[in-house]
């Protein structure tokens, strides 16, 4: 086991809690995708993971340590890189100053140096496009920039926050297919959210549905495929809102009509 | 049954992409009708056009065959037709009995930093208060409500105005579960004892398919279904819709 979450709680705001309670488990070079409906915290648990958002309870243990609450910089330099949603290479850099950056914590020279032969080893089109400026990319090169910059630091888990976001089918199918690539060639972990439910669990091994700040399913990501359960998680029917709390927050309620 | 919102072919693009495409639906007066679609897919923006945000590219808006295509905000909230933001915006160092006060100054009744508050708006605005609950924050600066509370505080202050229609952005959203349940309390009593129409864009389907009788479904940009709750959980292209193919 590389990762585990347990009963995480956490949330941006006082008194709303995003997760209430979050349970999931990554092996060593599985691929898991996290799915749900709008607001069930799937990017809240990566940003939990990843150190950008500290929980209020529970403990994330990443080989074996609790690293619940471990700033961002230091979660990366154990081995956990995040990928953000939307496009985060840096713009008017170059890709080749882009792949440096995302090693500036190495100061060995030839390590550095190793590390860029072997990202553009994987990824021929970011030799071709080395000295372009990021931000003349496309959006399917972008994303595959900043999956090029994340292993920099040969990290062992990637986080991919929705890669396919705003790419153009055809593109979002190449950033897959490097995703399970990827996998396949270093043997890294990666766990992924994904709003495109099918396509993400396609190429996973495993997959949880989220929905309102908690696991509700877990399985095989081709068993959660044809799972009607899925569909009722995002389209309602589950008995959503908790009703547990009889108590009013509020001095007076109208008339029930 | 009469006709509130008649949207008829509205399109908007923002620059090369296009936000809402061709959209025809009707709001019928009385009822409670949910907007839903996939991230991205236009709610917000239909939202905007039919109150005036910024008018659309083609296509219009009638309200009670009155066509308002390209009519303010303001304009609008003094026909009837009001509306809430996903974020709130609220006056954060007025007071809470202050932020009920605006938007009745607002339709022009008094320049906003006239006489002081009346009676008669400042009882009514209590009442309004009382019935969101939070009559003992009235005079705390908004600031000091939590996120659940500035959606009531937004919500008291639409209903100053007495609006027939109301356009709710994300009701239930970023708020605890008692107060969601106490927000669809709210709703279906004005629903249901004032006939105030409601449109909602809201992501939390329990919600939306407990809540309303007529639910609308953009994929796109584009509207792909409508129906009843049960009707809309039961098409293929609206789960399509939400989990990709």
């Amino acid at each position: 086991m590389l990762l585990e979450l347990k009963n995480v709680v956490a949330g941006y705001l006082k008194g709303v809690d995003v997760l209430q309670g979050v349970n999931l488990q990554v092996d060593q070079q599985e691929i898991v995708c996290l799915i749900g409906p709008n607001g069930a915290g799937k990017s809240t648990v990566l940003r939990a993971i990843s150190g950008l958002l500290k929980p209020t309870q529970g403990e994330i243990l990443f080989d074996g340590d609790n690293i619940a609450g471990l700033r961002a910089d230091l979660t990366l330099r154990r081995g956990i890189a995040q990928v953000p949603q939307g496009h985060s290479s840096f713009p008017d850099m170059t890709v080749h100053e882009n792949l440096l950056m995302g090693a500036y914590s190495i100061s060995d020279r030839s390590l550095r140096q190793q590390r860029l032969d072997q990202v553009y080893g994987m990824f021929g089109m970011l030799i071709d496009r080395r000295t372009a400026k990021a931000g003349n990319l496309s959006g399917g090169q972008q994303k595959l920039l900043e999956i090029g910059r994340a292993l920099m630091l040969s990290p062992r888990l990637m986080i991919l926050d929705e890669p396919s976001l705003g790419l153009a089918p055809i593109t979002a199918r190449a950033v897959f297919d490097t995703v399970q690539k990827l996998r396949a060639d270093s043997g890294i972990t990666i766990l992924m959210v994904e709003q495109n439910a099918r396509s993400g669990l396609a190429i996973s091994d495993r997959g949880y549905v989220l929905e309102l700040g908690r696991e509700r399913l877990e399985g095989k990501a081709s068993t959660l495929l044809n799972d009607p359960r899925v569909a009722q998680l995002y389209l309602g029917g589950s008995a959503i809102v908790d009703d547990s709390d009889e108590s009013q927050p509020v001095a007076r309620k109208g008339k029930q009509p | 049954m009469s006709v509130m919102l008649q949207i008829d072919n509205v399109s908007r693009a923002f620059g090369g992409i296009v936000a809402v495409y061709n959209c025809s639906m009707n709001i019928e007066q009385g009822k409670i009708t949910g907007l839903i679609g996939p991230n991205g897919s236009g709610k917000t923006t239909l939202f905007n056009l039919i109150t005036g945000v910024y008018p659309p590219d083609q296509g219009s808006v009638s309200l009670r065959g009155e066509r308002i295509t390209g009519l303010r905000p303001s304009q609008l909230c003094h026909r009837g037709l009001s509306r809430t933001f996903q974020i709130t915006r609220l006056f954060w160092e007025l007071s809470v009995l202050e932020n009920m006060i605006v938007p009745v100054r607002q339709v022009g009744l008094r320049p906003l930093f006239g006489a002081s508050i009346h009676s008669h708006e400042a009882s009514r605005a209590m009442e309004l208060l009382r019935r969101v609950g939070l009559e003992h924050m009235a005079n705390q600066p908004a600031r000091k409500l939590s996120f659940g509370q500035q959606k009531l505080l937004e919500f008291a202050a639409i209903l100053m105005s007495d609006p027939d229609a109301i356009l709710l952005d994300e009701p239930a959203g970023g708020v605890n579960p008692t107060m969601i349940r106490f927000m669809m309390e709210l709703i279906t009593e004005l629903n249901a004892q004032q006939g105030i129409t409601f449109l909602i864009v809201e992501h939390n389907m329990g919600v939306v398919m407990e809540l309303c009788q007529h639910v609308v479904v953009l994929n796109f940009g584009e509207k792909i279904a409508e129906g009843t709750p049960v009707q809309v959980q039961a098409n293929p292209l609206v789960l399509d819709a939400y989990l990709g193919n």
